[in-house]
């Protein structure tokens, strides 16, 4: 039992934790402290200094995210001191703020915004410090980075290296000068990025952000010559309503999908066709890699990691470039469902696909620099024209002027719109495991998981690495040799995670078979392209909504989907056959970490 | 008029033999050298004036068996320049006076970090050092001392921005609690005190308590070496003994045409004339690190202010908003005002806003740095308008 202590704050007295912050503290009974540098999922960094409090007997106020309540502390939190204060700090913010609230991305969704707003703060109170000719770094496909925006409070640094590991942006110069650069003030795309995006939902205002791509796609839609089509992932359907004002957590996706046919797209079909047809080549990948090591002895890369995230597979190319072959062949869905709009969907559409644009809503940052990889081409043309985010999706549909909230459900276009609901658990951390454990499961034993409703409760949940192993009992005679053997399977998200298990294949320790790595923590849900904020609190209701959408699918495995089945009897014939090489994998890259 | 008294401790002999004191100290147990620093009152040199016992003990008192001991000899406060003058002439008591601190506590290293600037002084202090390691061997005393080299970064200077140097990261100071006698360098128990203080240290061991309170007063206990810079006829380094007032002080350096006194440096205050008698150099008054700059009547307050707040703004680490901004608001602010840009009220507005800075920034220097823009508007308003 942690040791307990009395403290009282603004007249309440109240029993806390030793250890607790006075800004936790206050939280627990409903005072609310205005911070801005303070993030749930990152360290205390107490530099923003908005979060101060008078602390009874102190000359000096106190930053109340960073202090620990002390026994008998006696809090005030909205004295004329703290308010002076507090005002004076937020007017200093504003001082050298980028102040062109109204053409900025993050308007209205701007923390800085919001508290100057709340205090009122006078724009004239002090003279301007901006720094003049601040250019935007529109380098990177992914991320765009606006120092005229930057409150220096560092949750994008500390998320970079705490929760990523990947340390692309820091902390540069000093005093008036210091600003939040990468490596030599490269330009984004030339250092060490994985586009992961984190940064950006963890950034409480304009500076840090996506960059965009739905002017061009509006341009396309109002093009009579264009066949726009777009694809949408499982974890937008449960936080685009986030934007459009509905609680988090709720699933929108029929609304979703009547809004986008309303803003003009030609054809919303369903990225859980490729998250299934993904399962299908994945699956036999698994299973032929086994194959080849246990039955041939051959020397094949195991474990097998999972590559539909492309935050991960930056990193691993930059990060372990040699292990790569660890890595599944597979394309992630986005990219499958891009060679096959330009292919498969033309043809039977009869389109010209010169004629196509194909656009994917994404919750991903990652995405847009995905689709703009050269290899990225197997159609004959660019995959994937543009990768949307969530957010991207939310302000088309605002622009639209739809009644989001009123609107009816309509269901996907065909081809390419059916699909289960192994796909939608996609968007959770381990989802992706869990679909592939309900097919090969299946393939190797003839009968289905052994879970109660198919829910593999071990791989599901926030922890930062979840482990399980499934024994195959009683399998097929195709696959005699897998009798008895315990499958184990290993699941990280956030690069930090990943890590872990990159360092255990390094050290040749890792005991796994098949692992699953996520970019982002919590999975696609909490994706670099989902609505701000994502917190742990928001991931979890995601999550739940994700796994609700799985339950009321009518089919629930993969290999079970009327059209994937047809598409592999019309025009894929077989896993990793031909066909599927061409379209549906890909090879990595080896890059440099400078 | 009484005439300020010159000391000799911090400069006197050591001993006609090598660590000698040091030696004899180490025949006393941990608790006797503690309670006789506490005894003797002294309080911390670098300027916040801690009760250097007081911060001993409390990393003496901690569980943890691997603690440090840090001498700061970062010395970058405009105006100080006697860690030099100490570590050139008497570097023997300050390595005796960090192994004592590192018996005391329980330390087996000892880190000095060193100014940047002063790198010309290393090959001394190594030659120095091997002479100190050879004789801690002789009396099986465990404690080593390194040195770490700062960068040049004002802001190293601040104890935990000093511990993310040494670590190896951006200097950048730490939220507080935890103090460093709980985690300091490396996460572990640390004491760290400025130069000045660990040769004190040697001095309280050499002579007792007793005898070291006897210079001073109840709350500046002892002498302090004072850098004297400015419109004096007689710069250089003094040690003095505290209890001094201004008025003293400026009848002894000033060149009979003082206008006003900056004590402490950058980050101190500037006393005008006016307030000279009233004013007593120490805890009990104006604290000081050593920095003393004295300005004649040809000189401008605003200039001085202007040179203080430029540097400021230039090194303050930039990552909490109060320093960063408010540095660069207050430069701007006051040559708006000088311009006519802004009306001459508009400095009761930064005035407000240099008591928000000291009351809300994140460590020691940011609470600090407005003390000279305070100080010198309050008395000279005039001279920052017209």
């Amino acid at each position: 039992m942690a040791e307990k202590i009395k403290i009282n704050i603004d007249g309440i007295a109240l029993e806390i934790e030793k250890g607790t912050t006075i800004l936790d503290a206050a939280k627990s009974v409903n005072v609310k402290i205005p911070s801005l540098c303070y993030h749930e999922d990152l360290c205390v960094a107490g530099n923003c200094r908005v979060c101060v409090v008078e602390v009874e007997g102190r000359k000096n106020l106190v930053a109340s995210c960073a202090a620990p309540a002390e026994d008998g502390m006696v809090v005030k939190t909205t004295t004329p001191k703290v308010r002076s204060a507090r005002t004076d700090i937020i007017s200093l913010l504003v001082s050298e703020h980028n102040t062109q609230c109204t053409t900025c991305y993050r308007s209205t969704n701007c923390e800085l915004q919001s508290l100057a707003s709340e205090y009122n703060v006078d724009s004239e109170r002090y003279l301007s410090v901006l720094k003049p000719n601040i250019k935007v770094d529109k380098s990177s496909y992914s991320i765009e980075k606006d120092d005229s925006k930057c409150v220096r409070c560092q949750r994008c640094v500390r998320t970079c290296a705490e929760l990523q590991h990947v340390n692309a942006i820091t902390v540069a110069h000093k005093g008036k000068d210091m600003k939040i650069s990468t490596f030599m003030d490269l330009p984004m795309n030339d250092v060490v990025c994985v586009n992961c995006g984190q940064c950006v939902t963890h950034c409480p205002t304009g500076a840090l952000t996506e960059r965009r791509y739905y002017h061009e796609i509006w341009d396309a839609i109002g093009d009579p010559d264009k066949h726009v089509v777009i694809n949408t992932a499982p974890s937008v359907r449960v936080a685009l309503g986030e934007m459009l004002g509905f609680p988090v957590g709720t699933r929108v996706t029929g609304k979703m999908v009547t809004a986008l046919k309303k803003i003009g797209f030609n054809s919303v079909l369903d990225t859980d066709f490729t998250a299934d047809l993904t399962i299908i080549e994945e699956g036999h990948e698994f299973l032929d890699r086994v194959t080849r090591a246990l039955k041939n002895g051959e020397k094949v890369a195991l474990p097998m990691i999972t590559s539909c995230s492309p935050g991960w597979v930056k990193f691993i190319e930059h990060m372990y470039p040699e292990h790569l072959d660890h890595l599944s062949t597979c394309k992630s869905p986005q990219q499958m469902f891009g060679a096959l709009t330009k292919t498969f969907y033309a043809e039977k559409m009869g389109i010209d696909p010169s004629k196509i644009v194909s656009v994917a809503a994404m919750p991903c940052a990652a995405k847009k620099f995905e689709a703009n990889r050269p290899e990225m081409k197997s159609s004959g043309y660019q995959d994937v024209d543009a990768g949307l985010t969530t957010r991207e999706i939310g302000h088309m549909i605002k622009q639209s002027g739809l009644d989001f909230v009123n609107l009816p459900d309509s269901k996907f276009d065909s081809y390419m719109g059916e699909s289960s609901g192994a796909a939608v658990i996609f968007g959770a951390t381990g989802g992706v495991m869990e679909a592939a454990l309900r097919t090969v499961y299946e393939v190797v034993t003839g009968r289905e998981v052994p879970f109660k409703n198919l829910a593999i409760t071990p791989v599901r949940g926030l922890e930062g690495i979840k482990e399980a192993t499934i024994k195959l009992e009683k399998v097929l005679p195709a696959y005699s040799f897998l009798e008895g053997v315990e499958v184990k399977v290993a699941i990280a998200h956030g690069l930090k995670n990943a890590r872990t298990i990159m360092d255990q294949i390094k050290d040749g320790k890792s005991p796994y078979h098949f692992i699953e790595i996520m970019a982002c923590p919590g999975g696609c849900i909490g994706g670099g392209g989902q609505p701000i904020p994502t917190n742990d609190e928001i991931r979890k209701k995601r999550i739940a909504a994700i796994y609700a959408e799985d339950e009321g699918m009518p089919i629930r495995k993969s290999h079970e989907v009327p059209e994937i089945k047809k598409i592999y009897e019309s025009y894929l014939i077989k896993p990793l056959g031909h066909k599927s090489h061409e379209l549906l994998h890909t090879h990595y890259k080896k890059r440099n970490r400078y | 008029m009484e005439n300020v008294k010159r000391v000799d401790l911090i400069f006197g002999e050591y001993t006609q033999e090598k660590y000698k004191i040091l030696e004899e100290t180490m025949k006393k147990s941990n608790e006797q050298i503690i309670t006789e620093m506490i005894n003797s009152g002294l309080k911390g040199r670098g300027g916040a004036g801690f009760l250097t016992g007081m911060k001993w003990k409390f990393t003496a008192q901690e569980k943890e068996p691997t603690k440090y001991v840090v001498c700061n000899a970062d010395e970058g406060e405009p105006g100080t320049f006697k860690d030099r003058e100490i570590l050139t002439k008497v570097p023997r008591k300050v390595f005796s006076g960090m192994a004592i601190c590192g018996k005391a506590i329980g330390a087996k290293i000892g880190f000095m970090y060193l100014r940047g600037e002063y790198s010309y002084l290393v090959p001394d202090l190594m030659a120095e050092l091997d002479i100190y390691h050879e004789h801690a061997k002789r009396f099986n005393l465990d404690f080593t001392i390194e040195l770490r080299m700062g960068s040049g970064a004002y802001i190293c200077g601040e104890e935990s921005a000093l511990f993310e140097s040494i670590e190896g990261k951006r200097g950048e100071p730490r939220n507080k609690p935890p103090y460093p006698t709980v985690s300091g360098v490396f996460g572990k128990p640390t004491v760290i005190n400025n130069v000045e203080t660990f040769v004190n240290a040697v001095m309280i061991m050499k002579y007792g308590a007793e005898e070291f309170k006897k210079i001073g007063t109840t709350d500046s206990r002892g002498s302090k070496v004072f850098s004297i810079s400015g419109d004096t006829p007689k710069a250089g380094i003094y040690e003095l003994e505290l209890g001094m007032t201004v008025a003293q002080f400026v009848e002894e350096f000033g060149d009979g045409d003082t206008k006003a006194v900056q004590v402490g440096g950058a980050s101190g205050f500037c006393v005008p004339r006016k307030k000279f008698k009233d004013t007593i150099i120490g805890f009990e008054g104006v604290p000081t690190g050593g920095s003393m700059m004295i300005f004649n009547s040809s000189r401008s307050m605003y200039n001085v202010l202007h040179n203080y707040l430029d540097f400021f703004e230039e090194e303050s680490c930039g990552q909490c908003t109060p320093c960063r901004v408010g540095c660069q608001q207050l430069l701007k602010g006051i040559q708006a005002v000088k311009k006519g840009e802004k009306p001459s009220s508009y400095l009761n507005q930064l005035l407000k806003l240099s008591e928000n800075m000291k009351i809300t920034a994140k460590c020691g220097l940011g609470q600090s740095v407005a003390n000279s823009f305070s100080s010198i508007v309050d008395n000279f308003k005039e001279e920052m308008i017209y």
